[in-house]
């Protein structure tokens, strides 16, 4: 491990980055010029309702849409040069969707191997990474499984999996456990923050969901809608490993309190 | 499997397998069709008895030049049906992934689709002769359309989750089609080969009805023209086993090929 550059592939930054959707006259100005960095190794929520630019804040980040204006910087390496992705930038990021969008016609190693597979890496060294990999996201045992056998939980482990399996510095979640029930969504916040206690990766995830914020947060970045902007971004300090009673502390509940209150307006 | 998928009491227990039902019913309406013949003393010239088309069908599978006949619809049948895959499958993709192409071409397909093919027939025997090449044609053409159609709405109907993994991971063209557009269209193109391979059979006959002296359309004609309706018959039966033969050949690759659809269960 080239630990001297564990940092640099890490962070993000946003410089002056804007997005448009439509023509400029009637488009839809998703995101007005935003400058931040996001700060390496940290676990950064991206808190909103609906229309408030959070999903196209990360989607700029993945480099799934690219910007009208502005740069936008992974690992201190330009993400847009000549309007194409550069592939080093690319390499640092890993993606996790609200679907976990495995391949159906795949077992779950497979699927967890694959962007290795589209890498080149030879198949007995990618099925030992994506093994150490299940037990790592904690589905040890269902390596051989089509997702379709899986529960919805576990197929979004499985996709976090993948989403780590080339070893990108930085894991980029859209609302990942948005479409998951109550009980196993706190489960996987839990695990959640295991996995990037254990893994060291910048995590930058969306979610419409307070509570998850601040369970999960060091900084929530709070943006609000129309157009979509950054509104402020809090330090959330609690100790780690954290767990659901924190809470109940009242700490917890004042930033609950005041992020409803500022999503009220 | 739960009691939804076979007859069963409420005790769970098996009341009839519905093979057995569909085998009831040929039996009566062979029955039917038997006494109806004898008791009418309808002319064999008209309509045979079952019993007598069964003993003459049974002669056929003792008659080398029965075989013959097969082997040359078989064979024409096989490679109609074997180029028909090649280009419709090949020419599926392109149009799929090109939409503006697939909107240029789209008239002309329509156009090609409407036109009742059987009556070219004539004309492919008359540019490629009373040999195989004309049937082969036939069939291929036959066969093509359904295998096009339902490769272009596969590839159309690719998931968008699964197009932006793809996307995020930074696939190469070709590792997009080999890794999820080929596998994700599979049930598509096999349900297009499913009509193909019966269009392909209905080709290489009509090919041989109207030139050349071989294969078992040809063996119709004559046996027609000679006023043996029983043969005719034991053609029409053989010919139908060979059809089924093929069917089941195709439908039975869905389950080695997409064992994870759920069209294979």
């Amino acid at each position: 491990m080239n630990v001297a550059h564990v940092t640099d592939d890490k962070s993000i930054s946003l410089k002056a980055t804007e997005k448009r959707f439509g023509s400029s006259k009637n488009g839809v100005q998703a995101l007005t010029p935003t400058t931040i960095d996001i700060a390496a190794g940290g676990m950064t929520i991206l808190l909103g309702p609906s229309g408030c630019g959070k999903t196209t804040m990360l989607r700029l980040i993945a480099g799934l849409v690219a910007p009208t204006s502005g740069i936008i910087e992974i690992g201190g390496v330009n993400l847009w040069a000549n309007g194409r992705r550069n592939s080093e930038a690319l390499s640092h990021l890993g993606m996790v969707f609200q679907d976990a969008n495995l391949f159906p016609w795949l077992t779950i190693e497979q699927n967890i191997a694959l962007p290795l597979k589209l890498r080149g890496v030879k198949k007995s060294d990618r099925l030992a990474k994506a093994q150490d990999l299940c037990k790592l996201v904690g589905i040890a045992g269902f390596e051989r499984r089509m997702p379709n056998e899986l529960s919805g939980g576990m197929r979004q482990r499985a996709s976090i999996a993948r989403a780590l399996s080339y070893d990108p510095g930085i894991l980029l979640m859209d609302e990942p456990f948005g479409a998951l029930d109550a009980i196993t969504r706190d489960t996987m916040n839990n695990e959640l923050q295991r996995i990037w206690m254990e893994t060291g990766k910048t995590v930058v995830l969306v979610t419409h969901s307070i509570g998850e914020a601040v369970f999960l947060a060091d900084k929530i970045v709070l943006l609000s809608p129309r157009p979509g902007r950054v509104q402020e971004v809090i330090d959330v300090t609690f100790p780690r490993p954290r767990d659901q009673s924190v809470s109940l502390d009242p700490e917890f509940q004042r930033i609950a309190t005041y992020l409803r209150d500022k999503l009220d307006h | 499997m739960s009691s939804q998928d076979t007859n069963e009491d409420a005790s769970g227990t098996p009341l009839i397998p519905s093979w057995v039902g569909s085998l009831l019913i040929l039996v009566g309406l062979l029955a039917a069709w038997e006494g109806y013949v004898h008791f009418f003393e309808i002319s064999r010239l008209i309509l045979p008895a079952p019993s007598e088309v069964l003993a003459h069908w049974l002669g056929y599978l003792q008659n080398p030049l029965i075989w013959y006949h097969t082997g040359i619809t078989a064979w024409e049948t096989l490679l109609g049906f074997f180029f028909a895959t090649i280009l419709g499958v090949g020419l599926g993709i392109l149009l799929g992934k090109m939409p503006r192409l697939e909107r240029m071409l789209n008239p002309f397909v329509i156009a090609t689709q409407v036109v009742p093919k059987v009556a070219l027939v004539p004309l492919f025997v008359v540019w490629f002769g009373f040999g195989m090449t004309s049937k082969v044609v036939i069939a291929t053409i036959l066969a093509f359309f359904p295998i096009l159609l339902n490769t272009v709405l596969g590839i159309k109907s690719v998931d968008n989750g699964h197009k932006e993994v793809m996307e995020s991971l930074n696939a190469t063209r070709t590792q997009r089609l080999t890794q999820l557009d080929f596998p994700s269209s599979l049930p598509y193109i096999l349900t297009g080969m499913e009509v193909g391979v019966v269009l392909a059979i209905i080709g290489a006959v009509v090919g041989e009805y109207l030139g050349g002296n071989d294969g078992l359309g040809n063996v119709a004609v004559r046996e027609m023209n000679s006023y043996n309706t029983t043969a005719l018959f034991a053609v029409i039966i053989h010919l139908s086993v060979l059809g089924f033969a093929f069917y089941a050949v195709v439908v039975g690759m869905r389950k080695y090929l997409i064992p994870w659809h759920g069209s294979s269960n």
